[in-house]
């Protein structure tokens, strides 16, 4: 007898199972929030209570005259960038220096690799004392060391405090910018960089005229992921700062729970956390972009 | 005089001596082929003389100039093009020719002319505008020749660059090559592992063995003289047939080689020929168009299991029935010998 047509065979069947809890996912804790977000931007809820009532451009009116609001706005944008900045600096150094080959690169390797590792709260309360503004080590190094006169309140200024938080950011998504960036110099053929030797190209022509085009593609990911952790994060600038001082810190995502959850004016949250969307909106169009270009790249070869 | 002279030149990688007290003349103007199985020290050799390399020990001169310390490979007045080609993928053809010209601080005016007139030479003016993976293989290899030539280097030095072609177009491919030298007539020095295209390219070949080059000459002299088993055997396609006979009107422990294409049935030669005569037990016969192969051993005298292998040029039809024993001969001018214990050639 003729074996029966099993279950795995029908495959119309077995894919719509198989994309169902993908899809699911998506639906349930991606979707519905975010449309829920943008309903109650719109609305006067609260926390206290499960009914609301439709607010119009209320909230939206009452934030963008808000200079605290503006403020966050300001600050989101310095922070993704200037944390994306410096990463890139820093990862493009790192990676030269880790494709080297020297005693003790394991272990180098994984002391690097440990930001990325360490849950951002307690990273967050660690380097909150080493800006404390009695105990800071920063100072104490700085003064030691002759650069330093005076003392530095890290944490009580208001652009100090924004670097601080900078310093942090970056200091959190290097490693793994570090990693990418490695992976993609080690996808540059050594034929390429033998080539640009022989072509009598020095270390600097080297770098920005072959090595860098080619990391650029490899780049840009690690940038649109970066932007994608700093512009969403909470918990770094809730920890180090809480926004202060006098709500001069604030980002978007502090802002939100600020007013939102702490205040109880979800209406007002809402229409604040929508303003991350511009941001989002622009590095999910971009990764879109280098993921079609690679792929008709690859088609091209 | 823009020749490349080495001299005991060594390369230790941690135990391995990939390149074992090379001496090496080559001279201006000529094309010297390195020819040798992977891992013979060749590309070494040529990595040290582009100075990507820093040898262990001896010297290398180009043009007079020793250039073994510190002399990076932009001061060495070379070019050299890999097996990979590494065009600059982010760039256009004219912006890969224009590279070393810019590392080379030419002004820009000089540098789209010089780039015009090489491309021209090769024949790729219309490619100039396109990225190389928009060029076939063919074109790509034309593209990364040019870049190297644009700067009139005093060396050109070439790393298996017809292997990553495919079989049909190696053939004009390596005729183009060989015909740009011709014409340029820069000392050019290329690395292969392709007995044929070593013996079609160089107006002398060198031949390496574990870090040592064994033979330098003429394609006919390494084919007809080879200094010992190592060479008679890399060269030529099928090797050469190597055959203790014990012959007693031979010292003891010689090797008798001869070439497949002079071991050949008895009656194809003229009676009154100097040949050495065998008989030859035919295992199997392959026939291949314009050739045949046939598989056998020697069964008279000593005989030995060795397979032996006869290539019969299409031209003689005789049937060769597999499984008999025939009369075959080698013409004695064609018989060569060695060291059964050295491998070196003995004259006789």
């Amino acid at each position: 007898m003729m074996e029966r047509r099993t279950f795995a065979d029908r495959e119309e069947v077995l894919g719509a199972v198989m994309l169902a809890p993908a899809l699911a996912y998506v639906i349930v804790l991606v979707g519905v929030p975010f449309v829920l977000a943008i309903v109650l931007s719109f609305s006067n809820a609260t926390a206290g209570s499960l009914s609301f009532g439709w607010a119009g451009l209320g909230n939206y009116a009452a934030i963008l005259g808000d200079p605290i609001f503006l403020r966050a706005l300001r600050n989101s944008a310095v922070v993704t960038v200037g944390t994306q900045l410096l990463v890139v600096i820093l990862a493009t150094a790192a990676a030269q220096v880790f494709r080297a080959t020297f005693r003790g690169k394991r272990f180098a390797r994984f002391v690097l690799l440990l930001p990325w590792a360490v849950p951002v709260s307690l990273a967050a309360i660690a380097w909150t004392w080493i800006f404390d503004s009695t105990f800071s080590v920063i100072n104490w190094t700085l003064k030691a060391s002759g650069l330093l006169h005076g003392w530095l309140y890290w944490l009580g200024d208001p652009g100090l405090a924004l670097t601080a938080i900078i310093i942090v950011q970056a200091w959190r998504i290097f490693p793994f910018a570090t990693v990418i960036v490695l992976a993609g110099l080690a996808s540059i053929p050594q034929e390429i960089v033998e080539a640009a030797v022989v072509d009598g190209a020095g270390f600097w022509r080297r770098l920005f005229q072959v090595e860098l085009p080619l990391l650029l593609p490899v780049v840009a990911v690690a940038v649109l992921f970066g932007v994608v952790y700093t512009a969403t994060d909470l918990g770094v600038v809730y920890i180090l700062t809480g926004g202060g001082p006098a709500n001069t810190t604030h980002v978007l995502p502090t802002l939100a729970f600020q007013r939102g959850i702490l205040g109880a004016d979800l209406g007002q949250g809402a229409a604040i956390a929508v303003f991350l969307l511009p941001f989002l909106i622009v590095v999910a169009v971009a990764m879109l972009r280098l993921a079609r270009r690679a792929e008709v790249g690859g088609a091209a070869r | 005089m823009a020749g490349v002279d080495i001299r005991n030149l060594r390369k230790q990688f941690g135990d391995l001596c990939a390149v074992d007290g090379v001496n090496l003349s080559i001279r201006e103007g000529e094309f010297l082929v390195l020819l040798g199985p992977s891992g013979c020290g060749k590309t070494t050799l040529l990595r040290m003389i582009a100075g990507l390399e820093r040898p262990t020990g001896g010297e290398i001169h180009i043009a007079g100039e020793r250039v073994d310390g510190d002399v990076p490979p932009r001061a060495r007045g070379i070019a050299m093009v890999f097996q990979s080609y590494a065009l600059y993928p982010h760039r256009t053809v004219f912006q890969n020719i224009a590279f070393p010209l810019e590392a080379s601080r030419l002004p820009r005016t000089q540098i789209a002319e010089k780039v015009q007139r090489a491309a021209d030479m090769f024949g790729i003016s219309r490619y100039l505008d396109r990225y190389p993976r928009q060029l076939s293989g063919g074109e790509r290899q034309r593209v990364a020749l040019c870049r190297a030539l644009v700067r009139d280097p005093k060396v050109f030095l070439l790393d298996e660059p017809l292997a990553n072609l495919d079989a049909k177009l190696r053939n004009t491919a390596r005729d183009e090559l060989k015909r740009f030298q011709r014409q340029i007539r820069t000392t050019t020095v290329l690395v292969t592992h392709d007995q044929v295209e070593a013996m079609g390219l160089g107006d002398r070949i060198a031949i390496m063995d574990r870090g040592k080059v064994r033979q330098v000459g003429t394609p006919e002299e390494v084919y007809e003289d080879p200094v010992d088993t190592f060479v008679a055997t890399f060269v030529g396609q099928p090797p050469m047939n190597l055959l203790d006979l014990g012959d007693p009107a031979l010292p003891p422990r010689t090797l008798l080689g001869f070439r497949p294409e002079h071991f050949l049935p008895r009656s194809v030669f003229q009676p009154d020929e100097d040949v050495r005569a065998f008989r030859f037990s035919v295992r199997r016969v392959e026939y291949l168009g314009s050739d045949r192969y046939v598989y056998g051993s020697i069964s008279d005298g000593a005989a030995t299991d060795t397979t032996v292998i006869a290539k019969l040029p299409a031209t003689i039809a005789l049937a060769i029935p597999e499984g008999e024993q025939q009369e075959f001969a080698v013409p004695r001018r064609a018989l060569r010998y060695f060291d059964a214990a050295t491998g070196s050639s003995r004259k006789i």
